[in-house]
Parts: structure tokens; C-alpha cells; sequence
């Protein structure tokens, strides 16, 4: 197909295996290009581009409360970001870890407000429920879509707004907070079931180190052991995995115990590092579980490169109150953004995959 | 169209005449890395004729049709049209010279109708508006001229294979052609739309359609054509008048003559009984019977190998085996242990090694190293692993060790599985495979696409474990092959078993008459020779 679109003076050329290095300066010029035309709604805005990057940089980096921002955000995007590179080596389209975050923020709530746990178990009886509830989340579909074929993609996604609607249903009924004036929250969470903090911040640092040392796991996970071994081969090629005997609903289902799960962890940060109840979901996520899909696709699915990534999104987050603030641009800049790094990523696979060169006559 | 053609079609029959030449091929060649698909083909189609393409799988006979269909470019050799010579670039420039071809995999988008599909890539209407009035009144016509039935505002989804094929043909004849190319067209079809199919080409052909049909199936050489090539190794080996040849000379012709490879065989020790097969009935994808009762013995030290033509159950057989596939009925007794539809894992577990037909789609992982795809069994067991770590240096000894044995030849052990050539993937299945020294080795078409060498050097392996006194179930449709490894060849048909004789006694006549599925004259021989051996 390729051969009849392309004039003759371009050649193009497969590139067997693409190094390292390829996909490095290729994932930097997409994210470059991606700027670029984002300048363009800047511009459109009125706002020298130049100006608006600085400030995002400035604001986001430039100081301790704009570094705060960034990390706060970049929690979410890491745990998130680490479970979906686990789903999409599995060739698992996960597009539900926001659900699962909500789900992971309902059970911590419940497990804070209601459990009745003395206060050295709380917190961890909140990680362990929050990563249940996500994984539970996640696996239904992956069930749904081993033993009936029912596409991934779309039972995920449509789990979000299941999610979504648990959390307006207990903040409206039942686990309205008698405290709050007939407001949409629970109460608050007692001091036992907080996240310590840094400082004044809204960096609540242990689920951060939980974080990047569970990126670390991940990895040693997905490329030492037989289970990762097990889910690279599902992912990479079901027929074979068949043939040497790999259950692929054994191996679809830990993936997604594992990917639902790391996002009802981001869940608990949320609720017990951030805002210490549960509130509209619109607030506790921020597309958190959309986003983390751009940066697992960034990672090229690899966990570790998930610290880096999920911090360059946290800055881009980050920056987007600032170009709120200072500049009066709408925050959704950030989801143009977004989009347009997503495109130019997909679209610079072609490039990682083939060798394109000027064919001299 | 209709009456055009019709027309034509009765002036050709009148004028047809030997000279009436409306394809000839000069010299064709295609090479592919390491295989040379087509080596100097010559071949002339007489207008309005069925002409069949015989030849086993890898015989060069799609490679030659997707020339003519101007899929591939040849790398030497000409295309003559009604003797003008004609450079077939494209599909579309085939088309606009009038020949369609109907693929074996149906090129068809499921979510559309069967007219939708019919016109895709066609101008039908004025501007930008679609008159599908006219379309159906088309496809219509064609169809109940044909025998073609079908819904044109059907979803393709929606239709059987037997439809689907039948959307195909109305697509090429909306398209003018009056050069058929069908391949392999009743691989997918259930006996009653084979007929149906017949019967449709037949009127085809009376109304001047000139046809080329591919198959492997000397039945079907028989039943619908008017002339025959056989084509083996990329070469013609002969082009007959279907009245003056029968199935065995067909048989002999496609399979070869003479033996080529000559295979140091030392005499047959067999061993105790390791595998028991009875009544067993299975499955194909399609939910449709495949393997019907099927009753075998095969005893450690031997190479059975399994004649047949593609499709009567081979692939069902090595899957139900190899715990792939669902036994419906029956028992398969291994080493006096009932592995009856146990898992995959089970029977790998139990010694029972599976060289798959699809050697890159289902026995490796191309996207994967050599060295992870070496351990794809063994990851699982001490010393490969331990506990839930896998010990990639132990892999890596192990990896370096095989690929030095089995002359895998690759700049690493990391270097990943889609970069090696054929032979070498073939060879690192075997080195997985053969590792742990199984006792049942199933193995399927194991040289099919292989070059001399490599081909010389896995059957050299094959003896070798067979010697070291491993049983071997040697599935393969190069007949000469059979022949020159089998200790006994059981012959399949129709998924059950036509006969079983002894490897050195067999002749190919014989065979391919059994391939053909009859039974008579051979079940009493087989019986005997079975007696004899055992």
C-alpha cells in the first residue's frame, strides 16, 4: 500500500528493530512538533507563545509552590501511568484507569470514614482497599473480554462513567457528610487516615516514593520474572502464548488486577493525601486516568520511563494554573495540549518504524 | 455487460480453436528472499476454458496468479494478452485488461453491504451521489444469470463463506472481467457450495469467461476442468487435457518423480507402544467435523508420517494432540496415560514436542530474542527459573549453547526472532522443541518453505531423534518428504484414516489414489502390511 502512495524520489525503508536512541529523538521531536502548533492557539489567544511556555516552565518549576504543583500532579500520572504500561504490553486497552482511581478513592473513603480501625492500621487498610476496589474494576472487563470477546476499549471506558456516578451517588445520598451544610462531600477524614504531607504543600510524599519504587518493581516485574514473561508473550503474540500454554485469562486478569489497582492507589492519594474526603469526581481526578494513557504511550510502555514522563505531564498540569492565573488562558489549553502530543506520538510511529530517505536518482 | 459479453461468448465458442490463446506466460520468474517462488514459467489459457493451476502448497502457484493479477512484478519473463505483449502493474491495470481474481482470504470490508463492497472503488453515479437503483438492478443481473443468489443490501458479516465467495465473483464480473482467477476457492466451502460453485463456473465459461482455478485437490482437477498444469518447485512439469489424464498421473506428476533427496536411514528399531489414538473426533474453527474417527498406533523409534491433502483434518490431528484443540469424542492414550484433552501445558509437561505449521505466527514471538523465545516452554521450570524469577543468564548459556547446535545464525542471542531467515526459525523451534529430549514429537510440514539446505538438515534432525528413540508424527503435503523419512505413512482423508503402509513398500500411486480418497484395493494391503509390522 505504502510503496503505491509514495513518489518515486522517496524511499521508504523498514526499520527492523528501532534503537534506543531512535525512539528518544523521535519522542522528543513529536512532543516539539506538538508545541509548535499549540503555539498556534496561543497566538490565537493573543499571547506571544514564547511568553506562555516560559511562564508554564517559570510557574511550574521556578519555584518551590510551582514544583509542589507539578509533584501533586505527577502522583496520579505516575501510579496510573505504571498500570497501564503493564495493560498495553498485554495489548490490554485500558482506557478505564480514571474509574479505577474513583473506585480506589470511594473504598479508601469508606475504609477512613466508616471502618473503624484503629489509626496505625487505617492508612494501610486504605492502600489495600483502594488498590481491591481498583483491581475489581479493572477486571471485570478483562473477563468480559477473554471468556466473551467483548472489546476492552469500550467496557473500559464505559466503567469510568459507572465509576463516575457511584461517587455523585454516595456524596448526594448516603455518605453524605452531616458536617458539611448539606454540601456534596463526606466528612473529613480524621488526622490517622492523612497522608503526611510536605510542608504546607499538597505533596503528599509516601505515595510518591510508593510511586517510584513500585515504577522500579514493575519493571524488574515485566522483564524478570515469568509472569512478566507470561504477559509480554500474550501481548506480543497470542498464538504462541497459546501454543506454550499460557493461560491468556490467568494473564489478562493479573494485568488487570495490577493496572486497576495501581490506579485505585492513585485513588487513595487522592482522597487521603489531597483533599481528606471524597468529593465530585471532577475534582478528585482531572482526567488523571486519560492523561496517564498519553503518558504510558510516551514511556513506550516502559514503568521506569513512566517517573519521567508522568512528571512532564505533571508540569504541563501544573503550568496550566499558571497560564490560568497570570495569563487568563483557559486551563483546557492543557487538554489541547494533550491531544496534540498524543497525535504527534502516534503519528512519529511511522517514523520509528521506518527508515524515510531522499532517493537520489 | 450481460448481453455484451454474451454475445462475445458465443463468437469465441464458435471460433475457438487451439490458437484462440487468450494468457500466455513467457518465462516468468519470482524470486523471494531465499526461495525462488517462480523459475521460467510457461503457460498458455485458451480462451473460455476452466484451466487448473495443480500443485502442492509453496509450488509457486499463487506467486504466478498475483502476477498475472499485477500484485507482484516478475523479476524476468513476459505477460501476453491475446499475443500482445502487456505489463500488468496493478490490480487496477488487470482490471482494465478484464481479469479478476477471487483471493482465497475474501477481500471484503464486514461492515459494509455486499453491494457497498461490490462497487467499492468504483465511479457509480453522477457527482457525489451514489445511484445504488442502478447498482442492485446490476448486481441483480448478474447474479440470477450466474446462479449467484445473494442479498446486495446484506452486511458481509452477516453472509456464510459460501456468500461471501459468491459477493467476490459478482465483484468481478460487475468489473467486466471475462478472466476469472479463482484461488483455492473451495478450501472454505462445505461439499454443497463446492457444487454450487461448479455449476456457477460452467455457465461462466458457456457464456465465454475464461477461468483459472488453483487448487491442490485432484478431485476437483477432475470434476471442473478442461485443462490441467501442474506446477512443482516453481517449475511446469506438465499441461494436460483433463480427458486424457487421471488422478494417479496427476498424483505423480505433482509430487515428483523422482526422489531428490537421498536420507541416510538406518533400519527401524521401534520400541514399546507410546501413543494410542482411538475414535477420536474434533472440531475445525469453523465448528464443522473435521477429524471423524480417527484409530491409530504409533510406537517410540518411528517416523509415522501422515500423507493428505490440505485440509482433511492434519491440523486438527497435530492440535487435539497437542492439547490445542478440544477432542469431541475418543481417547489418546500416551504411554498408557489418558492425555485426553488435557492442557496444552499438561501434555508439553508429559514429553510431547509440537513443531506447528504456522512456525512464526503461532511457534515464536518475532517481536521477541532468540533467547526468550528459546525458553517459551521452559520458562516456566527450575533451571530456567527460579521461583518467579527467570534466570536470564542461565537463558543465555542455554540460548548460546543451542544456537551453536542447532546453527542458528544470528549476530546475538538478543537479536530478535523476526529478523532471522525461515530456516533459522525453523531450526530454533526445533532446538525448543527437541530440548528435554521428548518422547512424541508432532511435527507439521517442518521444511515447508525451506530452502535444500536447511530442508537436508531438519529431516537429518528428525532421523536423529527418531534414532535416539523418540516416536514422530510427521504431518507434511510434500509427499516425498513422507516417503523418504516414514517408517509407516498413514494416509488422511476427509478426517479419518484411509490407510496406514509400510514406509519402504509404499508407492506413490498408491498414496495419492488414498489421497483422493479411495479406499479400495489399499485398506486389505495396509491391513496386512500393519499385521506384518507389528
Amino acid at each position: 500500500m505504502l510503496k503505491v502512495l509514495t513518489p518515486k524520489w522517496l524511499k521508504i525503508e523498514r526499520r527492523p528493530v528501532p534503537s534506543g536512541g531512535v525512539i528518544f529523538l523521535v519522542s522528543i521531536i513529536a512532543i516539539v512538533a506538538a508545541l509548535l502548533v499549540a503555539a498556534i492557539f496561543f497566538a490565537a489567544y493573543g499571547v506571544s507563545p514564547i511568553s506562555a511556555y516560559r511562564s508554564i516552565i517559570g510557574g511550574a518549576l521556578g519555584n518551590w509552590s510551582g514544583i509542589s504543583e507539578t509533584l501533586r500532579r505527577m502522583i496520579p500520572l505516575l501510579l496510573c501511568g505504571i498500570g497501564l504500561t503493564i495493560a498495553f504490553r498485554a495489548l490490554f486497552w485500558n482506557i478505564g484507569a480514571d474509574g479505577q482511581l474513583l473506585l480506589g478513592a470511594v473504598a479508601a473513603t469508606g475504609v477512613a470514614l466508616f471502618s473503624g480501625l484503629p489509626g496505625p492500621l487505617l492508612l494501610p487498610a486504605m492502600f489495600f482497599a483502594g488498590f481491591s476496589a481498583g483491581a475489581l474494576w479493572g477486571v471485570i472487563p478483562a473477563v468480559l473480554k477473554v471468556k466473551l470477546g467483548i472489546n476492552d476499549v469500550i467496557t473500559t471506558l464505559m466503567m469510568n462513567y459507572i465509576a463516575l456516578y457511584v461517587v455523585l451517588w454516595l456524596i448526594h445520598g448516603p455518605w453524605r457528610g452531616p458536617s458539611m451544610r448539606g454540601y456534596a462531600y463526606t466528612d473529613m477524614f480524621p488526622p490517622a487516615a492523612r497522608i503526611p504531607v510536605i510542608g504546607q504543600s499538597h505533596v503528599h510524599w509516601p505515595t510518591l516514593v510508593l510511586g517510584i519504587v513500585l515504577a522500579v518493581i514493575m519493571y524488574i516485574f515485566l522483564n524478570r520474572t515469568r509472569g512478566g514473561f507470561e504477559i509480554r508473550v500474550v501481548g506480543e503474540n497470542p498464538h504462541a502464548a497459546r501454543f506454550s500454554g499460557i493461560s491468556e485469562l490467568k494473564t489478562i486478569a493479573i494485568v488487570m488486577v495490577l493496572s486497576g489497582g495501581l490506579a485505585g492507589l492513585a485513588g487513595v492519594g487522592e482522597v487521603a493525601g489531597v483533599h481528606y474526603q471524597l468529593l465530585d469526581p471532577t475534582q478528585i481526578s482531572m482526567g488523571y486516568g486519560y492523561t496517564a494513557i498519553i503518558v504510558a504511550w510516551l514511556a513506550r510502555k516502559n514503568p521506569l520511563a513512566v517517573i519521567i514522563t508522568s512528571f512532564f505531564f505533571g508540569v504541563l498540569m501544573a503550568g496550566g494554573d499558571v497560564i490560568k492565573v497570570n495569563l487568563g488562558l483557559p486551563f483546557q489549553l492543557i487538554h489541547v495540549f494533550n491531544g496534540l502530543i498524543m497525535f504527534f506520538l502516534i503519528g512519529s510511529e511511522l517514523f520509528m518504524n521506518y527508515k524515510i530517505s531522499i532517493r537520489r536518482q | 455487460m450481460m448481453s455484451g459479453s454474451m454475445t462475445d461468448g458465443t463468437e469465441m465458442k464458435t471460433a475457438a480453436s487451439p490458437s484462440d490463446c487468450a494468457i500466455e506466460l513467457r518465462g516468468i520468474v519470482k524470486r523471494f528472499p531465499g526461495v525462488v517462488a517462480n523459475d521460467g514459467i510457461n503457460l498458455k489459457i485458451n480462451r473460455g476454458e476452466i484451466h487448473c493451476l495443480l500443485g502442492e502448497n509453496g509450488a509457486g502457484k499463487t506467486t504466478l496468479m498475483r502476477i498475472l493479477y499485477g500484485l507482484y512484478q516478475p523479476d524476468a519473463g513476459e505477460i501476453l494478452l491475446t499475443g500482445v505483449p502487456t505489463k500488468i502493474r496493478s490490480p487496477k491495470d488487470a482490471l482494465v485488461h478484464r481479469i479478476g481474481m477471487v483471493h482465497q482470504h475474501f477481500r471484503l470490508v464486514p461492515t459494509l453491504t455486499a453491494a457497498e463492497n461490490i462497487i467499492l472503488g468504483l465511479d457509480e453515479g453522477t457527482g457525489p451521489f451514489l445511484n445504488i437503483r442502478k447498482v442492485r438492478a446490476k448486481i441483480n443481473k448478474i447474479a440470477n444469470a450466474y446462479g449467484l443468489a445473494v442479498d446486495p443490501q446484506a452486511k458481509i458479516w452477516q453472509l456464510s463463506v459460501g456468500q461471501q465467495q459468491r459477493v467476490e465473483i459478482i465483484k468481478a464480473l460487475y468489473r467486466d472481467a471475462d478472466i476469472l482467477i479463482m484461488d483455492e476457492p473451495t478450501s472454505v466451502l462445505t461439499p454443497q457450495e463446492v457444487d454450487q460453485l461448479f455449476s456457477t463456473l460452467r455457465t461462466l465459461v458457456d457464456d465465454g469467461l475464461t477461468i483459472i482455478f488453483i487448487t491442490h485437490k485432484l478431485d476437483e482437477v477432475m470434476e471442473v476442468s478442461d485443462r490441467v498444469t501442474v506446477l512443482r518447485k516453481g517449475k511446469v512439469v506438465g499441461t494436460q487435457l483433463t480427458s486424457e489424464t487421471d488422478k494417479p498421473s496427476l498424483a505423480k506428476l505433482m509430487v515428483g518423480r523422482e526422489v531428490v533427496f537421498r536420507v541416510e536411514k538406518t533400519p527401524v528399531h521401534r520400541g514399546d507402544k507410546l501413543l494410542e489414538v482411538t475414535e477420536l473426533h474434533a472440531l475445525n474453527d469453523r465448528g464443522l467435523p473435521a477429524l471423524r474417527g480417527m484409530s491409530f498406533d504409533l510406537y517410540e523409534g518411528e517416523i509415522l508420517g501422515v500423507a493428505g491433502v490440505s485440509g482433511n483434518g492434519q491440523k486438527e490431528l497435530a492440535e487435539v494432540l497437542t492439547g490445542l484443540r478440544h477432542a469431541t469424542r475418543g481417547r489418546v492414550m500416551l504411554a498408557g496415560k489418558n492425555v485426553t484433552n488435557h492442557s496444552a501445558r499438561k501434555i508439553a509437561a508429559a514429553g510431547v514436542a509440537h513443531v506447528p505449521t504456522e512456525r512464526i505466527t503461532m511457534g515464536t514471538v518475532p517481536n521477541m530474542s532468540i533467547r526468550e523465545n528459546l525458553v517459551l516452554k521452559s520458562y516456566r521450570y527450575p533451571p530456567v527459573s527460579h521461583g518467579m524469577f527467570i534466570d536470564y543468564r542461565y537463558a543465555k548459556q542455554m540460548a548460546q549453547q543451542a544456537m551453536k547446535e542447532y546453527q542458528i545464525i544470528a549476530p546475538s542471542d538478543e537479536t530478535a526472532v523476526k529478523l532471522l531467515s525461515g530456516g533459522n526459525i525453523q531450526r530454533l523451534v526445533l532446538a525448543r522443541e527437541l530440548s528435554g529430549d521428548p518422547r512424541l514429537i508432532v511435527a507439521a510440514h517442518p521444511t515447508y518453505g525451506l530452502d535444500v539446505g536447511a530442508t537436508e538438515q531438519i529431516r537429518q534432525i528428525l532421523l536423529q531423534q527418531r534414532d535416539r528413540g523418540a516416536g514422530i508424527l510427521l504431518i507434511s503435503e510434500d509427499l516425498e518428504e513422507v516417503m523418504t523419512l516414514s517408517d509407516r505413512i498413514m494416509v488422511m482423508f476427509q478426517g479419518g484414516v484411509m490407510g496406514i503402509v509400510d514406509g519402504a513398500a509404499a508407492k506413490i500411486e498408491e498414496i495419492g489414489l488414498m489421497m483422493a480418497g479411495e479406499k479400495q484395493g489399499v485398506s486389505a494391503s495396509a491391513q496386512s502390511t500393519n499385521a506384518k509390522v507389528a
